[in-house]
This record gives structure tokens, C-alpha cells and sequence, in this order.
């Protein structure tokens, strides 16, 4: 698909969100202690948290936009930047570091073509970091969405991948 | 009571003291970093551990309650190990530039380190990355140099209630900083200062115009005028070992002198100027039914937070500038016409104890001369340092005097620097002018001291009772008016300032600052008053011939030119 024609029609259904947005927000005007079940709504809403939401919540909740900022950037759970609608988390625990999970981290940047913390360009996928899954028998491990992956091989990285549109 | 032992010494403290606050009380110095009281107590930075007997592992002394029969020890071997360690964590990747941070030899973390013996420092890891932001006139910060003691947070977000920087990030990459990297002059910072009162390294500093000045008083061609506030002469001693509370006016103004300022003038004349226009408007807005309650205007750091964050309220402000800004005007109008100056060889420097007056003097409202009508804004700590760098022996000055035309100024002028200052001065006036009556007793006490927000009535004849109301402290403030807006509190005036305390408590003004500091400071400023001949703006002899000579009546053609001023909304972002 063309990624111009993917962008607009993103950005119209994104737009139609803010409606959502604001029954979310009804019942916490001026409740500061919500902010971050706020935020949890917002980021499943939208997928990430864009600024324009940002600053409705800041203003609707009565808090400074600097100290939602500073909320948002301390939990890793929320991301101000799109995120795919797939999640790549690669497992870099002690066992799966040990193990190989740089190597899978290094293939699967080299074969999306974006670093860690980014989204491709279609927003196909997300790829990040975790730092242990409870899965240190199958390591190295990676999870896609709610799948786990274990002794994850560098060569058959895409072929995972490959399942999710 | 708790009954417990410190370093074997028995103490008896109330019951919810801290262990510090115990060890205090017995004179026992536990060191201290990001503790900092009346603003935060967070164990955060590990400096003051203790050790406890029976406790495995030692406890941050800010935090921890007293209980009874509990043995503390401030000094012992593993005590001394751990506060060491603590700070040489924070100086491995601090940058070593203390010679010439403006903080040098006025550092919490340099006398640390001096203190708990640190002259190596073991670990060498990465430094902070940090960049320098310059964009607000009034405050500079250098992030490389933050230790993230939180402090600054907690004033501007507690006290302050307006919060302009937080902690962005995490663990390393945490950055203290307004939100989306921007820097603090775009986003909605009152510039009042009060993070670089608390600020313990030289992350937040003033913007600093030291340079400037000296380069105006080098130049044979300009005409340099100082002019002091009325809060500077209460702690400028302070930045030379005088005892705080103690008043220096004539050797401040001596020292003006010695350092080659061509006309030493006083804001405290721009003081009682401000208290004929502002009791002008307010009588005129009781009679004429104007927008009440009327909120006083000389702080710029309250008057920013109004225009961020209550734009609806605007219409509420007195029109009138702040002090300097009108004195700014006069001096390059009315003073450069009498003398056959040419204005633009004029250059006015305001001393103040406040960092929003660096934002204020460069607006473009405050043009009203035709030229820049205040050209820097020094606070009361760059002045110390100018006079230092002068080599001038201030404790040992003798007293000066202030210059003609505008200097001379009354009681009611030099309490402007407390809290509730502004409020008496003007009751001072608008009583007499509305009654026509000699007010005999001055002193207004119930608008005194450092309660949050204070309230009177006084029965004025003619007009009926008129409420008023003070708040110092841009919390207090915004209760303040959420209290009017929820239709709670119908009052006539109300005077605001932005710092706790007053001007006293300025941005600008010497470190540290606290509550019993403020209120030697205001002392000084009333013991001031008691002593001048004149207590009442309207009695000013130099007041009234300006009026004459000049300006005309109060509120009339000249002064809606030269002394007022209009406001503009802002964003909350």
C-alpha cells in the first residue's frame, strides 16, 4: 500500500478518537490523582499518546502538561511516539542475554530496518527491549503481541514475523 | 514525648520529629543535601544516613520518625564510609568547573564534598549530558549540573503551584526540564525565581546582566542610573556576613555611588507613586462600579502566572506597572527633560530582589519612554557581586544618600518589600483621600506576617466597609482566587505577590532564604518605616511636585502614558 494514502486515513481515524477521549475523560475533571488510569486509557485508545491527547488530559485533570510529560516518560508502557500494530519485545534478561538475545535484537533491526523503541514506517511493527519474560529455559526468547518465541535462530526471524499483518 | 540517644546524648523531642530534627535540637550537625526545610523531605539523596542500633541497614535521617529508646549514631566509621560514598556518586559525573560556575563558594555540594573530607573522587563514569538554556531572561539552567535533588520541583509545583520543570525520563537520562525538551522560556514559567533560591548546585541560576552594567558605567557617553527596591536594603547585608534583619540602605546606596553611577534614585519613590495611582484607580473603580475586587500589579512573576493561568481575571489587575518600570519611564521623560539629557543616552539599572523582573523589563509594553525604559534588571545577589568585584569594603561604608528628583520616599513605600506592604501603604492613602480625614493610626498589623492569605475589613466613611485581602506565594494565590471564583470572597482590593513572604523572599534575593529570615527581613523594612518622617505616600514633598512639575493629577494623561500599563492571556502550556 502506499504509505501517503496509510498516513491520511490514520490521521482521520485518529481524529475521531479525540471524541473517544473526551467521554474518558468525563468524571476525572480536576482529579490529578487519575492521571495515570487516564493515560492507560488514552494509550489504548490511541495506541500511543499523542501530544494534542497529552494536553487535553493535562488541562481536563488539572495537572501541569510538565508533570504528565514526566509521568509518561518515566513508565515505559507509554510511548509519545505511534507505535506498529504488532509488538516486538526482545528478550534481554541475564539467561537470554547470555544466550543470544543481542544477536536477535541486531537481526531483527537489520531486517525491519528501525532501532529499538521504533515503529516501521506502515506501522506494521513496534520493536523494544524487556528485561526478562520468565522464559530463561527457552532462551533466547522473543514475544510478538502475546506470543513468546523461544531459542529464537537470527535466520528465521522474519519467518516469525511474516504471520502478522 | 520521645525520649532517645544520639551519639550517647539523651534528647527529648516530640513525638513525629524526625531523627535530624532530634539531632538539631542537640546540636548535633547531621549533613544534609536534598533536604531542605519548609520545602521537601525525601531521603533521596543519601547524604544524612545514620545508623541505628539493631538496624541492618542505615536510614536517611530527613525521613525518619524518632521512636522511643532507639539508639542513633551520626558518626560512627560506617556512617562517615556511606555519606562519603553518596556523594562521591554524585560528583563522578558532575562537571568540575567549579571555578567558574556562578555558583562557586556559595555550592551545598562543594561544601559537602569540603566537609566529608572527599579530595578524590573513585569512580569515573559517564557525565551528564546536558545543554545550557539561556531563552528565559530572568533564569538559567545548566543541566550538566543538576543533581536531581528535586527541590527546584517541589517549590515550583507545591508552594508555587505552577510547575514548570519536572523529572523527564529515567535513571541516567533524567532530565529535571519542562515537558517536550522545550526550554523554559516558551513554556508557562512565571520566572519568579524561586528554584534558584533552593537550587543547591549552579543548575538554576539568574540570567545574569553583571557585564552589561559594567559596560554601561565604562562608557563616557551614557548616563547610568541605579535604583534599588525596597526588599534590597533588608538582605543585601546578608551577602556580606551581616546578620539577616540587618538594614543597609545608606551603604547601599553608597556603594551605588562608589561603583559610578551617575544618579542614585530609589524605587521606593516609584513606590509611593504607585500607591497614588493604585488608590486613585481603586477609589475610582468603588465609586464608579469598575471591575472588583482590584488585585494589585507590582510583582511580574504573580502577573505572569495571571495572564497563564487566569486570563479571565485580567480585567481585575490595576493598570499600574511595577515601581522600577514607572521609575524607568520618569527617568528618561520627566528627569531627562529637567537635566537636557538626551534620553537615549540614558541608561537605567534596577536592583531588585526578584528574577521575573529580568522578564518584565523587556516587554514591549515597557517602552513607554519612547526607549527601553529599564535597561537591566540585577538582583540583590548580582549587586553583591558587582560591589565585591569593585573591592569595596561595604560592612565598613559609611551612610549615603539617595538623589533628587526621584529618591525621596516615605514608610509607606519601603514596606512594599513584606508581604501586605502594598495593602497597608494603600489604606494609608485611600483612606485619607476618600475621607478627607487624618488617619491616625498607620499601622495595619492584621495585614502583617506570613500567614498564607490575610484578610480585614476597615469601615472607611463615605464608602461604607472595604474588604481586602493579601497572599504572598503563587499557591496561596491561586486559592486565593479560586476562593473568588467560586463566589466565597467578595472583597474590594487585594494585593498579590509571587514569592513567599513578599519581596523579601524574592528570587533575587540572598541564600538561604526561610521563614525566619522573611520575617527579619520584613522587621527591618518596618522598623524603616517607623523611623521616616513621612509614613503616607500622598505626604511624599517630591510626590507632590511631580504631580505639579509634571505629571498633572493621578490617573490623568501623563501617568495612563508613563505609569500604566495592559496585560496579555497566555497559554497554560
Amino acid at each position: 500500500m502506499s504509505s501517503e494514502g496509510h498516513c491520511r486515513c490514520t490521521q482521520i481515524e485518529e481524529e475521531s478518537l479525540y471524541t473517544e477521549l473526551e467521554k474518558i475523560l468525563e468524571g476525572h475533571k480536576g482529579r490529578g490523582k487519575d492521571l495515570i488510569i487516564v493515560l492507560h486509557k488514552a494509550q489504548g485508545l490511541f495506541g500511543y499518546l499523542p501530544r494534542k491527547a497529552l494536553e487535553m488530559i493535562a488541562l481536563e485533570l488539572d495537572v501541569s502538561i510538565n508533570e504528565v510529560l514526566g509521568v509518561v516518560t518515566f513508565y515505559n508502557f507509554f510511548s509519545t511516539q505511534p507505535t506498529g500494530r504488532n509488538s516486538i519485545k526482545v528478550c534481554l534478561g541475564t539467561a537470554c542475554y547470555v544466550r543470544g538475545g543481542p544477536g536477535v535484537l541486531k537481526q531483527a533491526e537489520k531486517d525491519l530496518g528501525i532501532k529499538d523503541g521504533e515503529t516501521t514506517g506502515d506501522r506494521r511493527f513496534s520493536l523494544g527491549v524487556v528485561r526478562c519474560i520468565g522464559a530463561c529455559g527457552l532462551a533466547p526468547a522473543m514475544i510478538v503481541n502475546n506470543d513468546v518465541y523461544g531459542r529464537v535462530k537470527t535466520t528465521k526471524i522474519m519467518e516469525i514475523l511474516e504471520k502478522y499483518e | 514525648m520521645v525520649r532517645l540517644t544520639i551519639d550517647g546524648q539523651n534528647v527529648e523531642i516530640e513525638e513525629g520529629k524526625t531523627i535530624l530534627e532530634a539531632a538539631l535540637k542537640a546540636n548535633i550537625h547531621i549533613p544534609t543535601l536534598c533536604y531542605l526545610p519548609e520545602v521537601q523531605a525525601i531521603g533521596a539523596c543519601r547524604v544524612c544516613l545514620v545508623e541505628i542500633e539493631g538496624n541492618k541497614n542505615l536510614q536517611a535521617a530527613c525521613v525518619s520518625p524518632v521512636s522511643t529508646g532507639i539508639k542513633v549514631y551520626t558518626n560512627t566509621e560506617r556512617v562517615r564510609k556511606a555519606r562519603r560514598f553518596s556523594v562521591e556518586m554524585l560528583l563522578s559525573n558532575h562537571p568540575f568547573e567549579c571555578l567558574t560556575c556562578p555558583k562557586n563558594l556559595h555550592c551545598e555540594l562543594q561544601s559537602l564534598a569540603n566537609e566529608l573530607g572527599i579530595t578524590d573522587v573513585r569512580f569515573k563514569g559517564e557525565k551528564s549530558s546536558g545543554r545550557i538554556d539561556e531563552s528565559s531572561p530572568s533564569i538559567r539552567r545548566d543541566q550538566s549540573k543538576c543533581i536531581l535533588c528535586r527541590r527546584c520541583i517541589t517549590v515550583c509545583k507545591e508552594i508555587q503551584t505552577v510547575t514548570a520543570l519536572f523529572a523527564q525520563g529515567r535513571g541516567f537520562d533524567t532530565k529535571v526540564e519542562p515537558a517536550f525538551n522545550r526550554d523554559l522560556g516558551e513554556v508557562a514559567c512565571t520566572n519568579c525565581g524561586q528554584c534558584s533560591i533552593v537550587c543547591p548546585v549552579g543548575a538554576i541560576t539568574e540570567n545574569e546582566d553583571i557585564d552589561g552594567v559594567w559596560e554601561a558605567l565604562a562608557d563616557p557617553d551614557k548616563f547610568v542610573v541605579i535604583q534599588d527596591a525596597p526588599a534590597v536594603r533588608a538582605a543585601l547585608g546578608e551577602e556580606f556576613g551581616l546578620p539577616p534583619g540587618t538594614l543597609v540602605t545608606g551603604k547601599m546606596l553608597s556603594a551605588a555611588r562608589m561603583l559610578g553611577f551617575d544618579r542614585v534614585f530609589d524605587t521606593n519613590f516609584a513606590a509611593d507613586l504607585t500607591i497614588i495611582e493604585e488608590g486613585s484607580e481603586l477609589l475610582k473603580r468603588l465609586r464608579e462600579g469598575g471591575v472588583l475586587p482590584l488585585i494589585t500589579s507590582c510583582s511580574p512573576g504573580w502577573i505572569k502566572f495571571i495572564e497563564h493561568f487566569y486570563p479571565e481575571m485580567l480585567p481585575n489587575l490595576s493598570t499600574c506597572k511595577s515601581p522600577h518600570q514607572m521609575l524607568g519611564a520618569l527617568t528618561k521623560t520627566y528627569f531627562a527633560e529637567k537635566m537636557g539629557i538626551d534620553p537615549e543616552k540614558i541608561v537605567v539599572v534596577s536592583v531588585m530582589p526578584c528574577t521575573a523582573k529580568k522578564f518584565e523589563c523587556e516587554r514591549p509594553e515597557m517602552r513607554s519612554s519612547g526607549y527601553k525604559d529599564v535597561d537591566y534588571v540585577l538582583t540583590t545577589r548580582e549587586f553583591a557581586k558587582m560591589i565585591k568585584q569593585a573591592g569595596i569594603d561595604f560592612v565598613n561604608l559609611p551612610d549615603g544618600h539617595y538623589d533628587d528628583p526621584l529618591g525621596e520616599y516615605t514608610g509607606a513605600a519601603t514596606i512594599f518589600g513584606a508581604t501586605g506592604g502594598v495593602m497597608e501603604a494603600a489604606l494609608r492613602t485611600a483612606y485619607e483621600l476618600a475621607t478627607g480625614m487624618v488617619l491616625e493610626s498607620v499601622e495595619f498589623t492584621s495585614v502583617r506576617g506570613l500567614e498564607g492569605i490575610k484578610e480585614a475589613t476597615i469601615p472607611v466613611e463615605g464608602i461604607g466597609d472595604v474588604r481586602v485581602a493579601v497572599a504572598h506565594g503563587l499557591g496561596n494565590a491561586r486559592r486565593l482566587l479560586n476562593r473568588i471564583k467560586e463566589g466565597r470572597g467578595d472583597y474590594h482590593f487585594i494585593e498579590i505577590m509571587a514569592c513567599p513572604g513578599g519581596c523579601v523572599g524574592g528570587g533575587g534575593q540572598p541564600i538561604p532564604v526561610n521563614n525566619e529570615i522573611r520575617l527579619k527581613r520584613a522587621s527591618a523594612l518596618y522598623a524603616e518605616d517607623r523611623a521616616l518622617k513621612f509614613r503616607k505616600s500622598h505626604e511624599n514633598p517630591s510626590i507632590k511636585k511631580i504631580y505639579e512639575d509634571f505629571l498633572g493629577k493621578p490617573l490623568g494623561e501623563k501617568s495612563h502614558k508613563l505609569l500604566h500599563t495592559k496585560y496579555t492571556a497566555r497559554s497554560r502550556f
